[in-house]
């Protein structure tokens, strides 16, 4: 079906992210295709956890084992928008959630009067009017998690020293897309950091990886002076632009005190489960 | 654009249980439940609001749970219980909440009311004696410009006192 309708169809599951953009003329098709065939289970082995692509963010964000072995994850999708948005909207919708900016997330007619952007209907960025390429920032909180923990087809990956925090920053403490946040999964052997990964949301398009931060944990003890430093080095590759809620001069300032914070729980936390 | 009056409106016949009652009903397939809810069923109680998913005054109980009928079709709906504030209370008698409510003047303009009542009746079904922090947590995806909260939020702790 969706090869014969091509670009005049769009798949739905939750629908929390596709239908106020159909509202706002962010898209324009004829036809949804719904996804409730797709399976809803999370599937926890003895050292692994599949979470299935039509799980609602409610039900991962709950579940028992997910928060035991992999409270990053769940705290990440638990930290996305509001109760009844999560209770539709789905782990597989999240990690495709599109990317937001404030000149594109905006009724048609917003958009027409102060000119459309290459994102919809334009050739220019608004933001960055000289750049050949799109800066719409990307928004979800689970795919920079699931980065960090090096997930495999929703397959999340335990062992005994696993370790995942993630810190979101938005204006309000609910509803609100991520203006900045950190996800970090780690493993540690008594306090020293063996392995760690460490990804950014909402200060690029993509989800930022902070590999220069990841080098120079490796092999440190996790203690106060490490992080400040590993959180300085995290921060520098983050380039928020004027797309999003707040200044991006602050956003960028706050990324290295989500990071802190994010190191500061992976260092609070124990293992992720009883081996 | 298209012109919105120019595209042809495929309708289909629906089964939707709202409120405990079955209800058959021949829709646009495009119309949202909150569309339907208001101006097929004439359930006005569930309330307009930003249309986007982002304010909770259109609230409903889908299987128990909170979700927001702006961004739902009917359509993915058949066989799922539907609760709307009009199915809260039994017959003449007011549901605690609702009883709490007013007696505690939990209300203002009342416009987020029925959407906060939903929200709440959920949590209380699944936790009898929540703390605060999970009252505001539960809440959170419901905005009052009128209250600050505090009234609504003593008001549940009330109804879960007297429904143990």
């Amino acid at each position: 079906m969706a090869a014969e309708l091509g670009s005049r169809a769009m798949f739905v599951a939750g629908g929390t992210d596709l239908f106020p953009k159909l509202k706002r003329r962010q898209f324009e098709i004829d036809t949804v295709i719904g996804l409730d065939f797709l399976p809803r289970e999370i599937h926890n082995g003895s050292n692994e956890c599949t979470v299935d692509a039509g799980v609602t963010l409610a039900d991962a964000s709950r579940d028992a084992h997910v928060n035991a072995r992999f409270k990053g994850y769940a705290d990440a999708a638990g930290l996305v928008s509001s109760p009844p948005l999560r209770n539709a909207g789905t782990i597989g919708g999240n990690l495709c959630v599109d990317t937001r900016c404030n000149y594109y997330d905006m009724t048609y007619e917003w958009r027409k009067a102060a000119g459309f952007c290459m994102k919809k209907d334009g050739d220019i960025c608004l933001v960055a009017p000289s750049s050949p390429r799109c800066w719409a920032v990307s928004s979800s909180d689970t795919a920079p998690m699931a980065i960090a923990l090096d997930v495999m087809s929703l397959r999340l990956r335990a062992t005994p020293e696993m370790r995942s925090a993630y810190v979101k920053l938005r204006r309000r403490g609910s509803i609100d897309f991520p203006i900045a946040g950190a996800a970090v999964a780690a493993q540690l052997d008594g306090d020293i950091v063996t392995s760690c990964r460490i990804v950014l949301s909402a200060v690029a398009s993509y989800p930022l990886q902070a590999t220069a931060a990841e080098a120079f944990l490796k092999g440190k003890r996790l203690d106060g002076e490490a992080i400040d430093q590993a959180a300085e080095l995290a921060a520098r590759p983050a380039k928020p632009l004027d797309n999003a809620d707040l200044t991006h001069f602050w956003r960028k300032r706050m990324v290295r005190v989500v990071v802190e914070q994010a190191l500061h729980r992976i260092s609070d936390q124990g293992a992720g489960f009883d081996g | 654009m298209k012109n919105e009056l120019a595209r042809d409106v495929e309708r289909v016949v629906l089964f939707l249980d709202v409120n405990g009652e079955r209800r058959d009903l021949l829709l646009p397939v495009h119309k949202t439940l909150l569309e339907v809810l208001r101006e097929d069923m004439q359930l006005t109680g569930t309330k307009h609001g930003c249309e986007l998913g982002e304010c909770g005054t259109c609230t409903v109980l889908i299987d128990g749970r909170p979700e927001l009928s702006c961004l739902l079709l009917p359509v993915q709906l058949q066989g799922r219980a539907i609760t709307t504030i009009e199915g809260m209370a039994h017959g003449a008698e007011l549901h605690p909440l609702q009883t709490a409510f007013a007696e505690l003047g939990a209300a203002q303009c009342g416009y987020c009311t029925p959407g906060i009542l939903l929200s709440a009746r959920s949590l209380l079904e699944s936790n009898a004696k929540p703390s605060r922090d999970e009252i505001r947590e539960a809440l959170a995806g419901n905005l009052c410009r009128c209250t600050g909260y505090t009234k609504i939020i003593e008001a549940i702790e009330l109804a879960a006192g007297r429904m143990k």
